[in-house]
């Protein structure tokens, strides 16, 4: 595969700073995300991870104290343009959370709500959408039978491939992960990181995670994120021998974090 | 320690005088009333119109068509207004709004009700009279007042409902691409539709048992009501408007509609308290 680098970036990040009351949490971020890569966002609690995961969908337009400024870039347009179309943004940027939230329906109808928002009606497209995104995200095989069953009965680790499948059925273009297996066991971990690998052909993933392990495995660059500072950012294997920066190597020796 | 015993017991005593009040109302009327409606018959006394209480006819039709007839209308009114408040302060309304007008609206259940039927007397009736013809005291004067008192009900009832739905529902279906209407119609009002429905029904409650302002609106007439813009007499009024002079069977069939109110009433709310329940059941059950 081509390194990503020598893509466009599907998203370029400038000048990103986000402030809340008198509090800056993101701090003149710019970082690029590229196709077929999976970035890993590293740091420790309150650094800004999940903010800049969350500015990424505009989620954080929901938080009345935030103040965003910058650029965001999505395929070359601005995401804060005033004429932006945020239900369309967040098709295009599929956000997964750190806890599962099935809603209160069938597995099929938590699977099919964002294709019939985004104006899907055709009952065989929707099922084959349903199909292909619950095998995307390795959970098929184990729910293929019991589609109309409700999704809360499932267990949690598929309860978030569930909610990952959910996501791929909108089709995105890049895939956000905040912390998405921090409630999960070892093999759950496992599958979603195995998904993830696969999901790398065909679209940009920004995992954040506090498992820095996971971002070894699980990566292809790391950032590494502090009070709201990019600190670093290369290659993940470099990155966690070779850290250039004191900071990033204090935080990965478990000096801190 | 016997003090404590001693509150403990004093406390207890209080609560239980509730449930005394309760069974003692339910004991009394149902003693006073029940005798008549099996007397009359309870086809004589549901199903016939004719009431005659000096001649010894006690049939309630009428009455109870009154009663459903305002009690529909102030729910379509009510309902309606109410739902869709609730639906704007929690979903579409700045926070610092919104706690500011969900304490205004139950203001609304502290005005007494002469106060209701006083403002629907001098304003609503004469525009009815003039613009819309009839006597202008009314089904749809009373549906109109009576949907402006259960609104502080339905109302409130429905913001807790929709409250109570767990935040990361709304969260999720945002980031799937939804706008804030489809989440409300589409996640929203169903996740909460129990509660919804527990509102509802409480309204039509208070909407049944209003008496006061019924009677200085509704005109009072004891006919099925033809149109929207008939007077009517309700079961309350009618009992508030003859008790004052009534003995004999006469009483005991004002306390036999008495007893028809009640058990509407009691079952309107038992429905509603199951429904709340449920949702309060679904909310923790996430």
């Amino acid at each position: 595969m081509m390194p990503p680098e020598q893509n466009s970036p599907v998203i370029e990040v400038q000048n990103l700073t986000v402030t809340s009351y008198d509090r800056t949490i993101l701090d003149g971020l710019s970082l690029p995300v590229y196709k077929n890569e999976r970035l890993a966002i590293i740091g420790p609690s309150n650094s800004g991870k999940t903010t800049f995961l969350r500015c990424l969908n505009r989620l954080n337009d929901l938080q009345h104290s935030f103040k965003v400024s910058g650029t965001i870039l999505l395929n070359g347009s601005n995401i804060f343009d005033p004429g932006a179309d945020t239900a369309q943004l967040r098709r295009k940027v599929g956000m997964v959370y750190a806890v599962p939230v099935p809603l209160p329906w069938s597995i099929y109808e938590n699977l099919v709500y964002g294709p019939r928002l985004a104006g899907v009606r055709d009952k065989n497209r929707l099922d084959e959408l349903v199909e292909t995104s619950l095998q995307s995200a390795f959970l098929w095989g184990e729910v293929k039978d019991r589609l109309h069953m409700p999704a809360k009965n499932l267990s949690g680790g598929q309860q978030q491939r569930l909610c990952l499948a959910r996501v791929l059925a909108l089709e995105p273009e890049v895939l956000i992960l905040d912390e998405p297996c921090s409630a999960l066991d070892p093999i759950s971990t496992a599958k979603i990181e195995d998904a993830l690998f696969e999901l790398k052909s065909r679209l940009a993933i920004v995992l954040v995670t506090n498992n820095t392990k996971q971002a070894a495995r699980a990566s292809d660059r790391t950032a590494f994120f502090l009070m709201g500072k990019l600190i670093e950012m290369k290659e993940t294997g470099r990155l966690f021998t070779n850290p250039s920066d004191k900071r990033t190597n204090d935080y990965l020796v478990g000096q801190f974090g | 320690m016997r003090q404590e015993k001693l509150i403990a017991l004093i406390l207890q005593a209080v609560a239980l005088s509730a449930l005394a009040g309760l069974l003692l109302i339910t004991v009394f009327i149902f003693k006073e009333g029940l005798p008549l409606i099996l007397r009359t018959g309870l086809k004589d006394f549901f199903f016939s119109s004719d009431w005659e209480p000096d001649a010894g006819h006690f049939g309630i039709m009428s009455m109870i068509i009154g009663s459903l007839a305002v009690t529909l209308g102030a729910m379509l009114i009510g309902g309606t207004l109410g739902l869709g408040m609730a639906i704007v302060l929690t979903q579409f309304c700045p926070p610092k709004l919104a706690s500011f007008l969900k304490p205004t609206i139950e203001l609304l259940a502290g005005i007494p009700s002469v106060v209701y039927g006083f403002m629907g007397v001098v304003t609503l009736v004469p525009l009815i009279r003039s613009y819309l013809g009839g006597p202008g005291l009314s089904v749809l004067a009373a549906s109109i007042v009576l949907g402006i008192m259960v609104l502080p009900t339905v109302t409130s009832i429905s913001i807790d409902a929709l409250k109570a739905v767990p935040r990361t529902y709304w969260e999720g279906s945002v980031a799937l691409g939804a706008t804030r209407w489809q989440t409300t119609h589409m996640l929203m009002l169903k996740a909460a539709r129990s509660g919804i429905v527990a509102a509802i029904i409480l309204g039509m409650g208070r909407a049944l048992g209003e008496t006061m302002a019924v009677i200085m609106v509704a005109g009072n007439a004891l006919e099925i009501p033809g149109s929207v813009l008939d007077p009517v007499r309700t079961l309350t009024s009618n009992i508030a408007l003859e008790m004052g002079y009534a003995s004999g069977e006469h009483r005991e069939a004002l306390f036999a509609a008495g007893v028809t109110l009640f058990a509407v009433i009691m079952i309107f709310n038992t429905i509603a308290l199951t429904f709340a329940r449920r949702t309060i059941r679904q909310g923790r059950g996430q």
